[in-house]
């Protein structure tokens, strides 16, 4: 099995050295030397700066969907990148949003000139409401700042770079495992980033012992990133109780909470039961930062829409803290872009759209969930070893299969299954058809490699 | 310890629900109000002015002849095509490719061999802004021992930016107030000074905020300058097309440094040329030695823009995209950069002109000499102070006017007043 290199090996190495989809054809050797091109480096004009610089590894998650559009099969299947897809395998633009585009596109008065630093208001607004709930106290408070940011990256790297220049404590602890890209976040934002347990791989469900061992034996103050609802990659959520326990054991010990909050209306179907973690801290009148993205939830993916929210102690605090908020955002890009929160904030404000945006989310949750129950009777109806109930515990996009690097590769080189090495499938790239072609995979890696 | 820190923080015992409010407060109270943003701050000002008379001439966005903000006739046509048309799917890491490729051959020509032996490391960026920081944070990942050398004045966001990368800074001489225009010898003897190697911010056409630009041979001085001590350009485009009309032109200096084998940074940005301002759309570009180092390059600036924002905003570069890959919109994009860039050549004479009908006593020169769309007045912090309490005429208090904010509607009234508050030297 392992004697040359298949068509799958080749593409997958060949992967490591293009990085965009652009560079078909393959670098022949004139181009390996330097020096014979007229627009070289002539005779006294340096040689690069930046001479030393490697190739970086390709990104793990997006380095997928690479690879299987490199893929000439016809039952090949992308289960890596967590964006929805329809029964059809496409992608989807919600029709609340295209009824939104059109209004904004006709509405001549529309420019497109800056917005402020901290965003388009209305949008801020509302997504404060959204997540904390219309009739939060902190909110009727004015104990909230919220900032518009670049979606859920954007708003995790400005709320990191705020608490590395004000807060005093600078180590930010996250689950193990998280989504792949939040260290580089922290880190860059320059905190130091440690994992508390979060993942029982024997229960395949949460290690809440664990995660209360390293939460208590964690300095007072430091920050803790929670995700609010849909654990990415796991898919694996505390109950009410144990959030209740988290959340007192987090009072308790002074650490700052910070949400990300990027699958709101995902998870159950409905906005405000996923948005209840939330909700329970900033109840009890605590402080603590909130992340949250409308790449999912409204199909704004390649928009970059998201906000910040940091619920502080009284108005004034909040105030001084939005305005330092601003120092971060200035030099990085200044102020937001316009197009998606426009887009979200025509939806949230006129209450037809954002009825029909509810039910549009609740038919996506639904689907979900529908692929997780007939991708577990597929498993059944196979016999395949072992215990899958956990396909159906889990929540939102994701499931952790608990599938090894090993039994992954194999499915991506016999069955053309894509997904990430950690055994993480995006349900939302199921369909009906395809979901026989998975459990084949599935049971055949598990049974052959086991 | 640990008692003590209990009954501090709870009313009642140790998890009995809630926070005392005291505790909770404590976390931010160190935090001071920031300084409010110079440019931003002038514009709030002139929101809340009621005379009827009042002008804006602060921040550096185009208005047209009745002052308002312009949509441009290609871009509408653009979104038009998009709306309904097409998905929001993420776009890669490095952005928009066609827009990259579309970018690219404005800032190094159509033909550019750079371009056709895949030697430029480019990504889209969120705007000048966005490019000018990915270049800092590349610039310190890969060369840690270096600074950044920024003219004398500049954008004030570039201090904050290389700041923010925690790239040291050091100025250079560039604007001579006396003569409102380029202090060229001094500039030199700056470039000849600092250690063989550094890295320089150049502004490649309408200098922000002077509107002095160097000529034609004052570039190829300096680009000279540069071979012999082996510095990095860095050009920072924000105005191509604004300064002359004619985005080649604009180009010049940039074209100069390539012709002389440098291997030039470019930030581009579509915040002013094509109007796009919030759509947050621009390109980091990075010449390299060759095709291999290009790809190097490139992953790494995605690795710095990964954890950023994961992947730039799609809606402003499709318009790019579809503007100037469609040759019908592209010269009707052409058309009107040039009208806008007309406007402003006519409102500079025309203020000029007002001014020394007025009898002035004082030389505005520099107000047709400068370039692009501000005008380096040469007023003092006094006087502009005296522009806006008199006469509600709103600026930054260095004397900039953003000539876009001026109309034949108001040209007469702004001239009268800075004569007013400069006749008597």
């Amino acid at each position: 099995m392992h004697k040359e290199p298949s068509p799958a090996d080749r593409r997958l190495t060949t992967l490591a050295r293009h990085l965009d989809s652009s560079s078909v054809e393959p670098m022949d050797s004139a181009n390996q030397s330097i020096g014979v091109s007229p627009t070289s480096a002539s005779a006294g004009a340096r040689n690069s700066v930046f001479h030393h610089v490697v190739q970086a590894p390709e990104d793990p998650i997006l380095g997928v969907t690479v690879a299987y559009n490199k893929d000439p099969s016809p039952v090949k299947l992308n289960l890596g990148v967590g964006a929805y897809r329809t029964e059809e395998g496409k992608p989807l633009v919600l029709n609340v949003v295209r009824k939104a585009e059109q209004l904004l596109v006709k509405d001549s008065s529309r420019v497109k000139e800056y917005l402020p630093i901290v965003g388009l208001a209305d949008f801020n607004k509302l997504s404060a409401k959204l997540i904390l709930g219309a009739d939060s106290p902190a909110i009727r408070e004015n104990r909230v700042t919220t900032v518009q940011c670049l979606s859920g990256t954007g708003s995790l790297r400005v709320g990191g770079e705020f608490l590395a220049r004000h807060y005093h404590q600078h180590t930010i602890y996250i689950p193990a495992p998280t989504w792949g890209n939040h260290p580089k976040v922290f880190g860059l934002a320059g905190l130091s980033v440690k994992t508390y347990r979060y993942y029982d791989p024997a229960t395949r469900g949460l290690d809440f012992q664990g995660l209360v061992e390293d939460l208590r034996s964690a300095p007072s103050g430091a920050i803790v990133l929670l995700h609010a609802c849909a654990h990415n990659p796991t898919g694996v959520d505390p109950t009410s109780q144990q959030w209740e326990q988290i959340r007192q054991l987090i009072r308790s010990k002074a650490l700052l909470p910070f949400f990300d909050s990027a699958y709101q209306g995902f998870a159950t179907g409905n906005l405000d039961s996923d948005a209840q973690s939330v909700r329970m801290f900033v109840a009890d009148g605590g402080e603590c930062l909130v992340a949250q993205s409308y790449a999912k939830n409204m199909g704004l993916y390649g928009e970059r829409v998201g906000a910040l929210s940091i619920v502080c102690g009284n108005a004034d605090v909040a105030g001084r803290v939005e305005s330092q908020l601003k120092l971060v955002i200035r030099p990085m890009y200044s102020n937001p872009p316009i197009h998606g929160a426009s887009i979200v904030g025509t939806i949230l404000k006129d209450s037809s759209l954002s009825q029909e945006w509810t039910i549009e989310l609740k038919a996506m949750a639904d689907r979900i969930i529908s692929m997780r129950h007939q991708l577990l009777d597929a498993l059944h109806a196979r016999g395949t070893p072992g215990d899958w109930s956990h396909i159906i515990k889990q929540i939102g996009m994701f499931t952790f299969t608990g599938l090894n690097s090993e039994q992954v590769a194999f499915m991506t080189k016999e069955y053309h299954i894509y997904m990430t090495s950690d055994g993480r499938i995006s349900m939302a790239g199921l369909s009906t058809k395809t979901v026989p072609h998975l459990a084949d995979a599935i049971h055949a890696a598990v049974t052959k490699i086991g | 310890m640990a008692l003590l820190f209990r009954s501090r923080v709870w009313k009642s015992g140790v998890f009995g629900g809630g926070v005392a409010r005291s505790m909770s407060t404590a976390w931010w109270r160190h935090v001071e109000p920031a300084p409010k943003d110079p440019i931003l701050g002038v514009t709030e000002a002139f929101l809340a002015d009621s005379s009827p008379n009042k002008v804006n001439v602060g921040v550096g966005a185009y208005r047209d002849d009745n002052g308002k903000p312009v949509v441009l006739e290609c871009v509408r046509e653009a979104e038009r095509r998009i709306a309904g048309n097409l998905n929001m799917e993420y776009l890669p890491m490095g952005g928009s490719i066609k827009m990259v490729e579309e970018t690219l051959k404005l800032a190094y020509g159509e033909n550019s061999d750079l371009i056709k032996d895949r030697r430029i490391a480019a990504v889209q960026a969120l705007s000048g802004t966005g490019a000018c920081r990915l270049f800092a944070d590349f610039q310190k990942r890969f060369s840690p021992d270096s600074q950044v050398y920024i003219p004398v004045p500049t954008w004030a966001n570039h201090h904050n930016i290389w700041r923010d990368a925690n790239v040291p800074q050091r100025t250079f001489h560039y604007y001579h107030p006396d003569s409102r225009g380029l202090d060229f010898a001094s500039m030199i003897d700056d470039i000849k000074n600092a250690p063989n190697g550094s890295f320089f911010l150049l502004h490649a056409c309408a200098h922000n905020p002077t509107g002095v630009d160097p000529s034609e041979e004052q570039w190829k001085e300096i680009s000279y300058q540069f071979k012999v001590k082996g510095h990095y350009a860095l050009f920072d485009m924000a105005y191509q097309g604004f300064a002359s009309g004619d985005p080649e032109r604009d180009a010049k200096s940039i074209r100069i440094f390539l012709e002389d084998g440098h291997l030039i940074g470019c930030a581009q940005s579509y915040a002013k040329n094509m109007g796009l301002y919030g759509q947050r759309v621009g390109c980091l570009s990075v010449v390299c030695e060759d095709e291999k180092q290009a790809v190097a390059v490139k992953s790494q600036l995605q690795q710095l823009a990964r954890p950023m924002y994961s992947n730039p905003p799609v809606h402003g570069a499709l318009i790019v995209s579809i503007i100037l890959g469609d040759p019908d919109l592209k010269n009707l994009w052409l058309k009107e950069v040039k009208g806008m860039a007309d406007r402003i050549i006519g409102m500079r004479t025309a203020l000029r002109e007002n001014l020394e009908k007025l009898g002035s006593p004082l030389s505005w020169e520099h107000i047709t000499k400068q370039i692009g769309m501000f005008c380096y007045s040469g007023m003092t912090p006094e006087q502009v102070d005296r522009l806006t309490n008199e006469f509600h005429i709103y600026l930054t208090r260095n004397g900039r006017i953003s000539m876009a904010g001026v109309t034949t509607g108001n040209v007469g009234y702004l001239a009268n007043a800075i004569h007013e508050v400069t006749k008597s030297g």
